[in-house]
């Protein structure tokens, strides 16, 4: 049985760092499915593979993540700096991020319209498709 | 915040007491994009001697590995830097993918601890890099998020970064999907295993390392 589990932003945006990436590895190692409301950090980010990486083991084999937020394709450049500062200051708010264990998320396949998932079954693998 | 406005100070520093000729150059990507082999490209045409081996099993490279000195000439400019060769970065490490590759499980299990010592390794070093050449596999989908994540890691630290789109001489090489996924940055279709357009490759490294 797939588990999918929804964090609202609310639930991790006052943890620091360390504390939110190592919420959401527990909850990975449980083998569930996270759909977070929102994206982390890319320093977030890296340190999140950072931190699977120590705990790579016989059960634990590493995640898969995406992350998927809206983007503006033509932004004059002073617009997209503030925007980012924006969005720093909100706490990168916007967008979702799915990350599950690799056990059971074969890949996640992300193009600029859809996120296709493909999940490990006992029968194979399952296609799982998202659309933004 | 504070490892931003440090990194930039760090690099301010360097650029008063260090000539700005002189850079740390990494390259970075996900395993198997072709790191290595682009690294011994580059020893070879400017150094006559290779770097490090590139192999088709992934996580080859696991430690970091380093030329103090390589430098490159183009249009009658010189440019200087320490090249250094990370080992592929990934979210996920199985022991069972290698033994794909005819290793035993004791090999297989030895490469996947290494492994995952060398991802950690090449995250912790890019607060060390000035500028950094991110090698893609042209032939894949660029939108994975370890790409992404590499990509924004140097973005917020200001690093100038060149994006190699490698293997261009494979048949399902899509340069143009490269570009698109990261319209911000110059991408330079490559081989690094033929040496298809790498001059072109090494005059546009000229401008991106300023």
């Amino acid at each position: 049985m797939l588990t999918l589990q929804y964090i609202p932003n609310n639930e991790i945006e006052n943890l620091n760092s360390e504390n939110k990436i190592r919420k959401l590895l527990s909850l990975v190692k449980e083998d569930k499915i996270l759909l977070i409301e929102g994206r982390l950090t890319s320093s977030e980010e890296a340190r999140l593979i950072e931190s699977t990486m120590e705990q790579i083991s016989k059960s634990f084999k590493g995640i898969e993540i995406c992350t998927v937020y809206p983007q503006k394709k033509r932004e004059v450049q002073f617009f997209d700096k503030l925007r980012k500062e924006v969005l720093n200051i909100l706490g990168y708010r916007q967008g979702i991020t799915i990350i599950g264990p690799a056990t059971i998320i074969k890949d996640i396949k992300r193009d600029p319209t859809k996120i296709e998932l493909l999940t490990r079954n006992n029968k194979g693998t399952r296609r799982n498709v998202i659309k933004k | 915040m504070l490892k931003k406005i440090g990194g930039s100070i760090k690099r301010f520093l360097n650029s008063l007491f260090k000539s700005k000729k002189h850079v740390r150059l990494g390259l970075y990507g996900p395993p198997n994009s072709g790191k290595t082999t682009l690294a011994n490209k580059i020893c070879k045409d400017w150094l006559g001697e290779e770097m490090g081996t590139a192999s088709r099993i992934p996580h080859e490279t696991r430690e970091i590995q380093f030329k103090e000195s390589v430098t490159i000439k183009s249009n009658g400019k010189e440019l200087s830097f320490k090249l250094i060769d990370t080992p592929g970065i990934a979210t996920k490490i199985d022991y069972e993918d290698f033994l794909r590759f005819n290793l035993n499980q004791k090999e297989a299990k030895e490469r996947a601890k290494e492994a995952t010592k060398g991802v950690i390794e090449a995250i912790k070093w890019l607060d060390n890099m000035d500028a950094v050449v991110v090698v893609l596999d042209s032939t894949k989908n660029p939108y994975s998020q370890v790409n992404i994540t590499i990509i924004g890691n140097l973005a917020a630290r200001d690093i100038p970064v060149l994006i190699a789109a490698n293997k261009v001489d494979l048949r399902k090489a899509n340069i143009k999907k490269v570009e698109s996924a990261f319209p911000q940055y110059k991408v330079m279709g490559i081989s690094a295993e033929r040496g298809d357009n790498i001059e072109q490759f090494y005059k546009t490294l000229f401008k991106v390392v300023k």
